[in-house]
């Protein structure tokens, strides 16, 4: 099953996992060398060197993002190809790699932007005080990145035409077991609430953030529940009313053009709010160091105010996909 | 307050260090360098003080020692820092002017703003002040390869000065120019000068570093200050 | 930006390797894709099950009554007879496919013509046609419609006759069928449907659907593998060659860049500039080999390929492409093009960008 969008697939995860290694080995270098204070050769080869991790970083963080893309538009246009697969859902359950590459890719692609922004404030300040930070997160991501590569290698090398796969209508369904069955089994006024409740939670703790200046974590934990509670709601309660069908949950199936490509409308506005919202509590907790603190005070507040905007977008765009569907639910207001 | 405006603690430049070929360029150095004056930096080459211009002007670091530009220290901090003072700070005019061939008169003399990222028309209007005032203006849109000797000295001074910098950096202005060219220089200097700029010079052409228009001489020697006049 | 033209001759050599490399990748791409497309189209709506009889060993008619035991096999939800014969057309030496058809309401001797057959007769609906019959005598034929589907492969040559005039001109008799086909309800039961049918009727050869859609899979995959190899060493070549381009600094390049950093520019601005240019020249390189590969295929039929591929070609000697874009396949050759020659031009990059600022003063 090697088609040339696998292949395509195959070399980008490995170029970005190679490029995070050696990013890593710099890193590793650095946390063991770095000394500001000193002018010799060795601290400015590294200081030069850290232009290169950036550099590798914000391209594996690109690659990352068009390469999940990528995958989620593959594994939907291999649909064909699998008995019993009429999205990426089946496709993704042809073997048991298909969701962790998936989750992996996501969890990689967040964390490139918390580095990226982290790695921005850090060069604002003279006496680049989240060296240590930066870094050490680096050294995390590197081992991630390369759980993505073999994940993705061992989903594709795995992709048997022959198996007889599930797709959403019965992996999401309320009868089947798992995660994505539980959270599809909640009633969609279960999932309405999840979602809106998410929603209000990330949008306030965002505004008492940027009005008070405090609890920036509080505001950073907020979004990744609201991303969370947002993938359910899409799944359990948004997706029905685009397809305009009550039992249809299904993450993907609004990715495709029978439905105007309303999913990247969701998405786009959701990814980016996460990741600017989880970038904005991090920089904000950078404000206790002392070279740091306007700085960071207002980059985090510009990251949040652009967060909230998109967050805005996405409830705002869904609610209304959700108010001109055909569909209506009843006992959903009770 | 202290009118030095850069001051220099036991400075130290080390190259090729821990390798058998290690030499020191400049050894401990320590120096205070006064604001609004033109001050040339003497000696035979080798005897580090173009090393010793490089470090104070941010395009290196020294290996030890501290430097202070206006009571803050400079000495260590990160290239885009440093970058920053040099843009902000110094401007500079080079051996051989070291102008960007193919580019435009205009294009050359705007390089040193471009990553301020100001609006176009500003940095044109700033462009454009400069060249009427060094005339050069009927001379914008051409090529840099195109001009005589002296546009090609006003332009490198435009240059110099388009983010209207405190000190101005000069390493061996006069090598490979004629009299009337070093006339024209130093004519520019001090004009600079009476204009409120700090001037720093390295020279060994004694029309330079023996002119009126310098107020302070330093000397140097293998690494080290060996007078100051 | 400016410094991008002044190296006009450095860029040009590998804007041009860049450009033939997108264009031939894209050439073969969309040359395969197009080639599968009229396949699935060809075969989107031929039925699962073809059954032939076979008369020691060659093709024959099938007798009518063999439907019914078909129908009777458990599974089968339809069955059809097919009649369908090649004719060949001295007047402009090429075969039509004639089929009967039962649902054009054609009248005894209307046709239905593909418009590949329109074209080279120069017909239009109400036109007649004339050809020869099983018996030598011309018959003449009135063209009711011309067909325009979604792919002219799979009509470009095709000719409906209502079913009667079909048997009367080749002279079949009523009891026969060319082929039967039929519709399996289960695809999980094809299989076995098939192997019922061998023991019912032992002188019939079941076709399925799935054999011909892999024979074809085999037949691209090949080809295309092998020629994914070819490709794949070129573009090995053309990243050393990227390589050796963004790496191979020249003094003058250094000394400039030097003069950058010493006015005030960071590495990171360099940077910026040198990963623009490569962009620059990345994008152009890309639309302009995609575009010329499009114009390649889609107006000059894959002038350039057939010769290489003809193996392909032969399958469908009458071979009109569909203009056709498809965005995952723009995506796929972005990756393989852009991103292995960002990735081979990265660090040479950061290498010129830490150039030292007081390069100048040495």
């Amino acid at each position: 099953m090697l088609n040339p969008v696998i292949i395509a697939l195959l070399i980008v995860a490995s170029l970005d996992t190679l490029m995070l290694l050696i990013a890593a080995g710099f890193a590793l270098r650095i946390l063991r060398h770095w000394d500001i204070q000193s002018g010799s050769e060795l601290q400015i080869r590294l200081e030069q060197q850290t232009y290169l991790i950036a550099t590798l970083v914000g391209f594996a963080f690109i690659t990352e993002l068009l390469s999940l893309l990528l995958f989620v538009y593959n594994a939907d246009a291999l649909s064909s190809q699998f008995v019993g697969a009429m999205c990426a859902t089946g496709v993704l359950n042809v073997n048991p790699w298909g969701w962790p590459t998936l989750i992996s890719k996501i969890i990689v692609f967040f964390f490139a932007a918390l580095w990226l922004a982290l790695n921005f404030i850090d060069r604002q300040a003279e006496d680049y005080p989240l060296v240590r930070i930066k870094y050490g997160l680096l050294l995390l991501i590197a081992p991630l990145m390369l759980s993505v590569w073999s994940f993705q290698l061992k989903y594709f090398l795995g992709l048997n035409p022959a198996v007889i796969t599930s797709c959403c209508g019965s992996l999401f369904s309320a009868d089947a077991r798992g995660i994505a069955a539980e959270v599809s089994s909640l009633t969609p006024r279960t999932g309405m609430l999840l979602f809106y409740v998410g929603g209000i939670a990330v949008m306030i703790s965002g505004l008492w953030y940027l009005r008070k200046q405090r609890t920036a974590l509080i505001f950073g934990m907020c979004s990744i529940g609201a991303f969370i509670t947002a993938i359910i709601g899409i799944v359990s309660f948004v997706a029905l009313y685009i397809y305009a069908h009550p039992h249809h949950h299904c993450p993907f199936c609004i990715l495709k053009s029978g439905h105007d490509f309303k999913g990247y409308w969701l998405y786009l506005p959701l990814f980016s709010a996460t990741a600017l919202a989880i970038s904005s509590s991090a920089v904000a907790v950078t404000q206790r160091i002392p070279s740091l603190r306007t700085q960071a005070k207002k980059t985090a507040r510009k990251f949040g105010w652009l967060a909230l905007l998109l967050y805005g977008i996405f409830y705002l765009l869904s609610s209304w996909m959700v108010l001109t569907s055909n569909l209506t639910l009843e006992n959903l207001w009770l | 307050m202290n009118t030095h405006l850069l001051h220099l603690e036991n400075v130290t430049k080390t190259f090729n260090q821990g390798r058998p070929n290690e030499y020191s360029a400049l050894r401990g150095i320590s120096l205070d360098i006064p604001a609004y004056q033109a001050t040339c930096i003497i000696g035979p080459s080798g005897s580090g003080k173009t090393t010793l211009l490089s470090t104070i002007a941010c395009l290196a670091r020294p290996t030890a020692g501290r430097i202070y530009l206006r009571e803050k220290p400079i000495s260590n901090l990160p290239e885009n820092f440093l970058a920053k003072i040099r843009r902000s700070t110094f401007g500079f005019i080079f051996q051989r002017f070291n102008l960007i061939s193919g580019l435009t008169v205009l294009e050359n003399i705007v390089l040193p703003a471009y990553p301020l990222g100001l609006p176009q028309h500003k940095l044109l209007q700033r462009a454009f002040a400069l060249l009427d005032q060094f005339d050069l203006k009927n001379r914008a849109e051409h090529r840099v390869e195109w001009l005589s000797g002296g546009e090609a000295q006003r332009t490198a001074i435009c240059r110099a000065l388009i983010n209207d910098p405190a000190i101005v950096i000069a390493d061996e202005p006069s090598a490979n120019l004629d009299s009337a060219l070093t006339a024209e220089l130093l004519e520019i200097f001090t004009q600079l000068r009476a204009a409120g700029k700090t001037l720093l010079i390295t020279s060994h052409d004694p029309i330079i570093h023996e002119a009126a228009a310098i107020d302070m001489r330093v000397e140097m020697r293998d690494g080290e200050v060996r007078s100051i006049a | 930006m400016a410094s991008l033209l002044r190296r006009k001759g450095k860029n040009l050599s590998l804007l041009l390797v860049y450009t033939l490399l997108v264009f031939l990748l894209a050439s073969v791409l969309l040359y395969t894709q197009a080639l599968r497309k009229e396949a699935t189209l060809v075969l989107a709506n031929s039925p699962e099950i073809i059954v032939q009889r076979l008369v020691a060993g060659r093709h024959a008619f099938i007798p009518a009554q063999y439907l019914k035991q078909l129908g009777d096999v458990r599974g089968v939800t339809y069955t059809q007879g097919r009649l369908w014969g090649y004719y060949y057309d001295p007047v402009v030496k090429a075969n039509y496919t004639l089929m009967a058809t039962g649902n054009k309401g054609l009248a005894v001797h209307e046709i239905a013509i593909g418009a590949g057959i329109a074209r080279t007769r120069q017909l239009t609906v109400g036109d007649y046609l004339s050809l020869r019959n099983a018996r030598g005598a011309p018959e003449t034929l009135r063209v009711k419609e011309i067909l325009y589907p979604d792919s002219e492969l799979l009509s470009a040559d095709l000719m409906l006759l209502n079913p009667e005039s079909w048997r009367q001109f080749f002279a079949v008799p009523q009891a026969v069928y060319t082929d039967l086909t039929l519709a399996v309800r289960n695809p999980a039961e094809i299989n076995k449907v098939a192997e019922k049918i061998v023991q019912r009727l032992p002188d019939t050869r079941p076709i399925l659907k799935s054999e011909i859609l892999r024979s074809y899979d085999a037949v691209f995959s090949w080809r295309e593998g092998l020629v994914s190899l070819l490709l794949s060493v070129a573009l090995l070549a053309f990243v050393i060659f990227a390589w050796d381009k963004a790496s191979g600094l020249s003094a003058e390049e250094r000394r400039e860049i030097g003069i950058l950093k010493a006015i005030g520019w960071e590495t990171s601005d360099v940077l910026r500039m040198k990963l623009w240019e490569g962009a620059i020249v990345s994008l152009t390189a890309f639309l302009s080999g995609y575009l010329l590969a499009y114009a390649h295929i889609f107006f000059t039929s894959a002038a350039l390929l057939t010769p290489i591929l003809k193996g392909w070609a032969v399958l469908y000697p009458e071979f009109h492409v569909i203009p056709y874009i498809d965005y995952l396949q723009v995506a796929t050759l972005f990756f393989f093009t852009v991103v292995p020659y960002a990735v081979a031009t990265l660090i040479p990059i950061w290498k010129a960008a830490i150039t030292d600022p007081d390069e100048v003063m040495r």
